[in-house]
């Protein structure tokens, strides 16, 4: 029996001992949140059939390959696999966009290979960078933003680089 | 106005490569391909998706926020002394870093960007250190469960979607103290701001 199976079962029992203990609704509270999740689901599903749509055509022209191979000798100087490329550009600009090309890598290279999960580290660890930098300054009204747009930068590289070197230490390449 | 262009070039782009590459046929197929296969993907992963949400969501009312707040003031009191000083700001921001650390993006956002309105008060449109710090710590991300991707590879027909948390997490220790040092020595270096 593996140990890892244990842990959603007890994660979910966990989470339901805890909430009935403090008389909590947890029924309703867990509708309401999967509504919130459909929500989501629901608002992000028309970008990512345009994206998914764009990705698709992208990859079978060769465009996706030609992109790749251009970056490829960078990247490998840090570990960073090649096939990553296109998701490391869309992922500060698009969360759709980074979702659509992440799941067409998960797609062609399957969900456990070494690709696939550096590609689902990389989407978890990082953010959509300048969308929130827009959303945050817009709203508070800030135009100079100083020394904010490097220091995202710099830890996104770190998060990609770093998704790379944790896939390949954790599960080998 | 970014993504209309993104989209438009990557599809004038690979029409492009069609034409040189003589595969137009295999671009037309991932057309309609692609479009299907984002319903299809939202279709399986739905289910998971809207569980953890669920889940998400008990631990919220449970009260768990509060707790993760509770344990934050001490660090934000450290990284933004200054905004620490208002305890509405202090409030907003480490509500918004345990809705983060939650993957409550909806709600998590109105919280930061109240905190960044605060915090931008009487500094006529320059963004001072703390709020550059402010909006590094939300650029990077620094959820505890990634149920979003987890539902992805589980919808690819993975069986432990969650196998690369650690990877995850050691890889957003690093993103996030690499922001935050790289703020730092910034700040440092143009310090008039103050």
């Amino acid at each position: 029996m593996n140990i890892s199976s244990y842990i959603i079962p007890l994660l979910l029992a966990i989470v339901a001992i805890i909430g009935m203990g403090k008389r909590i609704n947890v029924y309703s509270a867990l509708t309401h949140g999967a509504e919130e999740g459909l929500t989501v689901l629901l608002r992000i599903i028309p970008s990512l059939v345009g994206l998914l749509t764009a990705v698709s055509m992208f990859r079978a022209s060769g465009a996706m390959e030609w992109l790749s191979s251009l970056c490829a000798p960078l990247l490998s100087l840090f570990g960073i696999p090649a096939e990553a490329m296109p998701l490391m550009l869309i992922r500060p600009v698009s969360g759709g966009g980074a979702l659509a090309v992440a799941s067409d890598l998960l797609a062609s290279h399957g969900p456990d290979s070494y690709l696939g999960r550096v590609a689902a580290v990389m989407l978890g660890s990082t953010e959509t960078t300048f969308y929130t930098i827009a959303v945050y300054f817009g709203s508070a009204g800030i135009t100079k933003t100083r020394h904010t747009v490097p220091a995202a930068i710099a830890a996104d590289l770190t998060g990609f680089f770093a998704a790379s070197f944790f896939v390949r230490l954790l599960f080998g390449a | 106005m970014a993504m209309a262009y993104m989209w438009g070039g990557m599809i004038v782009i690979s029409v492009l490569f069609g034409l040189f590459n003589g595969n137009m046929e295999a671009v037309s197929n991932a057309a309609l391909n692609g479009a299907r296969s984002a319903i299809d993907l939202s279709i399986s992963m739905a289910g998971i998706l809207c569980l953890w949400s669920g889940v998400m969501e008990i631990m919220n009312v449970c009260g768990i926020s509060t707790v993760l707040a509770r344990c934050f003031r001490p660090v934000l009191r450290f990284l933004l002394p200054k905004a620490s000083q208002d305890s509405e700001t202090v409030a907003a921001v480490s509500a918004n870093i345990s809705a983060n650390l939650l993957g409550l993006g909806n709600a998590a956002t109105p919280l930061g960007i109240q905190a960044a309105r605060r915090m931008a008060r009487g500094c006529n449109g320059v963004a001072s250190n703390e709020l550059c710090l402010l909006v590094v710590l939300n650029t990077a991300s620094i959820q505890l469960l990634p149920t979003t991707i987890a539902s992805v590879r589980a919808a690819y027909g993975c069986a432990t979607p969650f196998d690369i948390l650690p990877a995850v997490w050691l890889s957003s220790i690093c993103s996030v103290t690499v922001g935050l040092l790289v703020s730092w020595l910034l700040s440092r270096r143009k310090g008039e701001h103050g």
